[in-house]
């Protein structure tokens, strides 16, 4: 194992999915026992795990998921904010992924479909409800919308892809992942 | 099906009007467009039919070229130039006005099928713009007043053939001329000059000549006499990139084929540039007789003009002029009344690819084929049309070559600087109070030129269009030469209300539509760029935008498969070097900014909910 | 002692034969260079640029540019790897790239080659072009979302095949793969499964119907070893057509 040395002062990590599957947080927990020896050296700032509801001054920000909506894009946005290394994770928040496959319909159609045309659904119509975030015309990868310094493909990246990468990041070098580990599928 | 029969005999008689040889495909399509308003799909399947082509090959043409249409017919197909000379005079303004008056959305056929108004790109009337093509036919100083009259036209479905002739009337605004411009030559001169030549060198060769066997008396030796001139003359080609004329043709006479070909490159695409439309109104039989040189020196027996599809108007007069030559027996067979000397001259008319302009993509346009440059090695001078022997030369470098075969090299040689022989034509437009066309001895500074054409307060001059160079004032002396500033004849003057910017991103536009698509670098290169400068232009660029674009240019440098690639990023790293400020003071701010409009994204969806609160938009600026 | 002409490539020498090009003679020799269009059984065209080198202070694609004696040619250097770099991301960004619902996912040259070079992100905006699949033949699909424009089965379907099932239409970013059907549909076309043109394709444009998926993750091409690994032992392969095509280059014949 390649475990790193102990930094003098934890790394503050935020974590997060947007529109995502929150697959790329299950790989991440698929590191296993190997998370033993990454909690010495980090803590947790806002991530699904912790329920912290917003992101504070951060090391690291690891974002799950591409841009679909305009909480994506407030939520994004507080990670760059705060971050001084932001990571997109995952093939939705590198190439807007499965939601992306959306690109090419039309969202009025896609809202009439589902809201409307759709009968186990259409009771009410297209919600205007001011406390949901309306989508986007597109789904984008969230490179499109702030600075993005690392990127790690996959759907999900293995653990064994995520331990390679952090443990490289916390120890200073510039993270590299050879065959088997990058991965786009 | 009465229609299809009726469909299919139009199409063959058409296919027969060409021999029904599929390398004259592109002129079948233009000549079905003309017909029937668009290729439609069922003339695709059938032409490939009739030309024993797959249909696909077929629908692989029409669709690379800018003027054929393959999704709906329209009667009218109105295009607006849109070099950035056209905007400068309002360009943009006068379409919309058009679309007003026509209601008609730009680009799109209009219910009824009547009209369809578009941008296209630079149509080669800058010194008399904005110009506009109605069905390919030029219409020059485009205002309102001329606007109201072709809508009504248009309105009135007259044929294009019956509208006024004062609409197309085109001048050629020659201002200042030069050993070319003011020749004093009558056809057929030079080539009697030129097969006069072999005699005369022979029999001074033999005069000279200490015995018999030094004086080569050979047959061949006239061609190689005329050859020997052009090359004594220093002629470089006039397209732009400045290769020996002499030695082009040299290695075209050298490689073996069953038949060697002579073409002009009368594809004038470059945004700018209009000074081979000019030779080939005025001065035809010149550029047919440098031609016929040319076929003269190297042993051709066949030439082709490649006319760009925008000068459809010279096809007419030219088919003229190559008659007459024909009559006077300066054509054909035995021409100058010389045995075996056989060479005639065929126009082949394009139809809006700029790409086409590269020697190797224009041959295989003229090979009825997708505008897409080959890979070289080897050369059209061994592997050119057909894959036989070809020399292909600017429209410019054949009249200067009758002139060097009627009055010899070293007549030539004298004139301009040591490097670059001879005069060059400029096309001058812009800002400047006489644009028009300008004939100089290389080794004019700038500075003369913009004193010449009445240019005050210039800022800026595009030299060569937008592949070529953008200089600043502190560089108005350089000269026009090959070893300084090597051009194709543009000549754009910007004074200093313009926006440099603004100059830039029209070329960029340009690029990205003429990219032939062939290689990934230009294909995808010529596209970011293009969507970077209108980031850039709406208020959200940064200096990673700017970074970008840096990369883009290294990429296309390295990578891209044509001087057409290569070049696209010049215009903006020009004006990015010389003119920093005016994308500077755009940048939004130095942090990242998004690739697309946030707010703007979300309409789609507010429309659909009815919402208009606070959390139903997005600011452009992170604000969290 | 022998006459066999040779070229450096990155300070090795490379024996080739008369009419080789830089990446044949070097492929052949057992020195991998990153490519994506070039194709051991096909004349090479140059579109992809993938396999760009540099010969003194100029740039040329290895499989259009002619062997010579004494080329030095740079490939594996890290302003090479980086153009090879950025030439995959426009690719990526230009196309609709899925792979993790795409059947050739593992499979994939495109891929493999992302992976190769250390890929991590397109980088550049994407495009989401708008590019319906045609589903319409019983056996074949295609999904143009991955088209990569290299070509292969518009040669292979002209070449080999002899049948011009496919072609290119459009101009620059617009440019688009098409059939040979009025209708534009694939099931209108005389392929066939055997053809050349449907084994070629690089990515997941052409796909068999009905057997997507058959490998498991672990067992796809290149899950084993990396694509640079296994582009030397497709090498030494005998041309599969001549570069001509009799239908479409009709006129050349003439």
């Amino acid at each position: 194992m390649n475990a790193p040395t102990e930094p003098t002062r934890k790394l503050r990590v935020a974590t997060t999915s947007l529109a995502g599957c929150f697959g790329c947080h299950m790989s991440f927990l698929d590191i296993d026992e190997r998370l033993f020896d990454l909690l010495p050296l980090i803590e947790f700032d806002r991530t699904p795990l912790t329920d912290i509801k917003h992101c504070g001054p951060c090391d690291i920000g690891i974002v799950e998921g591409g841009i679909c909506n305009a909480e994506n894009v407030h939520v994004l946005r507080e990670f760059r904010a705060n971050c001084k290394v932001l990571i997109a994770i995952g093939a939705c928040a590198v190439t807007g992924g499965l939601p992306a496959q959306r690109n090419h319909l039309d969202l009025a159609d896609c809202l009439q479909e589902v809201y409307v045309t759709e009968v186990s659904l259409s009771k009410g119509g297209i919600p205007n409800d001011p406390e949901l975030p309306l989508p986007l015309d597109k789904v984008h990868p969230i490179h499109e919308v702030v600075k993005v310094d690392y990127f790690i493909p996959g759907c999900p990246p293995s653990a064994d892809a995520i331990w390679k990468f952090l443990t490289d990041l916390i120890a200073g070098r510039t993270p590299k992942l050879g065959h088997g580990l990058i991965s786009y599928d | 099906m009465p229609e299809q029969t009726e469909l299919r005999e139009v199409l063959a008689a058409i296919v027969q009007r060409h021999a029904g040889a599929p390398t004259r495909l592109l002129q079948v399509l233009r000549d079905v467009q003309d017909v029937r308003g668009w290729i439609e799909p069922e003339a695709i399947a059938l032409l490939g039919d009739l030309l024993g082509l797959p249909a696909a090959r077929v629908e692989g043409v029409a669709g690379f070229y800018s003027f054929l249409r393959t999704d709906r017919p329209a009667r009218y197909h109105i295009l607006f130039s849109d070099n950035i000379t056209d905007r400068m005079r309002g360009n943009t303004a006068l379409l919309d006005y058009l679309c007003g008056k026509l209601l008609v959305e730009r680009g799109h056929v209009s219910e009824d099928g009547l009209v369809r108004v578009d941008f296209t790109s630079c149509t080669g009337l800058c010194d008399q713009g904005p110009g506009l093509l109605v069905n390919g036919w030029a219409i020059p100083n485009t205002n309102i007043e001329r606007l109201d009259c072709i809508a009504q036209l248009v309105l009135d479905q007259a044929p294009v053939t019956e509208w006024p002739a004062d609409l197309f009337s085109i001048q050629d605004n020659i201002r200042r001329r030069d050993i070319l411009l003011g020749h004093d030559l009558q056809p057929g001169d030079a080539l009697r000059a030129a097969v006069a030549r072999g005699s005369e060198s022979a029999a001074e060769a033999a005069a000279n000549a200490r015995s018999w066997r030094e004086a080569n008396i050979a047959a061949p030796q006239g061609p190689l006499a005329v050859l020997d001139e052009i090359k004594r003359a220093g002629l470089r080609g006039r397209g732009g990139a400045g290769f020996t004329t002499g030695l082009k043709w040299e290695a075209c006479r050298n490689a073996s084929g069953p038949m060697r070909y002579v073409v002009c490159n009368a594809d004038e695409g470059e945004p700018g540039t209009f000074k081979d439309r000019v030779l080939l109104s005025g001065y035809a039989d010149l550029v047919f007789e440098g031609m016929t040189v040319c076929a003269y020196a190297i042993g051709a027996g066949q030439g082709f003009l490649y006319l760009r599809g925008e000068y459809r108007h010279l096809l007419a007069p030219l088919e003229e002029t190559l008659a007459r030559r024909r009559a006077a027996g300066l054509l054909g067979k035995d021409i100058a009344g010389l045995k075996g000397f056989d060479f005639d001259i065929q126009i082949h008319l394009g139809a809006g690819a700029y790409v086409c302009g590269e020697e190797s993509a224009l041959i295989e346009s003229l090979e009825g084929k997708r505008g897409i440059p080959r890979n070289r090695p080897p050369y059209p001078v061994t592997h050119g049309y057909l894959q036989r022997p070809t020399t292909v030369n600017n429209v410019e470098t054949f009249c200067a070559a009758a002139l060097i075969a009627a009055k010899g090299g070293d007549w030539y040689r004298v004139i301009g600087t040591a490097k670059s022989a001879g005069t060059k034509v400029l096309s001058v437009s812009g800002d400047c109070a006489r644009p028009g066309i300008y004939e100089y001895p290389f080794g004019t500074p700038v500075r003369q030129v913009l004193a010449d054409c009445g240019a005050v307060n210039t800022q800026a001059v595009q030299i060569s269009g937008p592949s070529g160079v953008c200089i600043a004032a502190d560089e108005f002396d350089r000269r026009i030469a090959f070893e300084d500033l090597p051009t194709a004849g543009a000549f754009m003057v910007f004074d200093q209300s313009r926006d440099m910017f603004q100059v830039a991103r029209n070329f960029a536009h340009f690029f990205a539509h003429e990219s032939c698509g062939f290689c990934t670098p230009c294909r995808v290169g010529t596209t970011m760029l293009k969507a970077t400068m209108d980031k850039i232009a709406a208020g959200h660029g940064t200096p990673y935008d700017l970074a970008e674009i840096e990369k883009l240019d290294r990429v296309l440098h390295q990578s891209a498969h044509c001087g057409l690639g290569h070049t696209a990023c010049n215009p903006t790293l020009d004006t990015l070097r010389r003119f920093r400020p005016t994308y500077e003071k755009r940048l939004k701010s130095l942090d990242f900014e998004p690739a697309f409009d946030l707010d703007g994204a979300l309409a789609r969806a507010r429309r659909m909910t009815g919402r208009d609160d606070a959390g139903a938009h997005l600011s452009t600026e992170a604000t969290e | 002692m022998s006459d066999t002409q040779t070229f450096l490539l990155d300070g090795e020498e490379i024996p080739f034969a008369p009419g080789q090009t830089v990446i044949q003679a070097a492929l052949a020799a057992g020195h991998y260079i990153p490519h994506l269009c070039y194709h051991p059984e096909f004349k090479p065209h140059g579109s992809c640029k993938v396999c760009t080198v540099k010969v003194g202070n100029r740039t040329a694609a290895s499989c259009t540019l002619p062997a010579q004696a004494g080329l030095e040619v740079e490939s594996a250097s890290d302003e090479m790897n980086d153009l090879r770099r950025t030439l995959v991301q426009m690719l990526f960004a230009e196309g609709n790239h899925f792979c993790p619902s795409c059947e050739k996912s593992g499979n994939c040259a495109l891929q493999a080659l992302g992976y190769d070079l250390g890929v991590m992100t397109a980088g550049f905006r994407h495009l989401f072009p708008d590019r319906p699949v045609d589903a319409s033949h019983p056996d074949l699909l295609l999904d143009f979302n991955r088209c990569i424009l290299c070509e292969l089965c518009v040669r292979a379907s002209c070449e080999v095949d002899g049948k011009c099932v496919f072609a290119l239409s459009g101009r620059g970013i617009d440019k688009h793969l098409i059939v040979n059907a009025p209708s534009g549909r694939l099931e209108d076309t005389d392929v066939a499964l055997t053809d050349k043109a449907v084994q070629v394709c690089p990515v997941g444009v052409i796909l068999k119907k009905r057997v997507g998926f058959a490998q498991p993750i672990g067992a796809r091409r290149y899950d084993a070893s990396p694509i640079s690994a296994q582009a030397l032992a497709d090498a030494p392969r005998a041309p599969a057509g001549d570069g001509r095509c009799a239908a479409c280059e009709e006129a050349e014949e003439k």
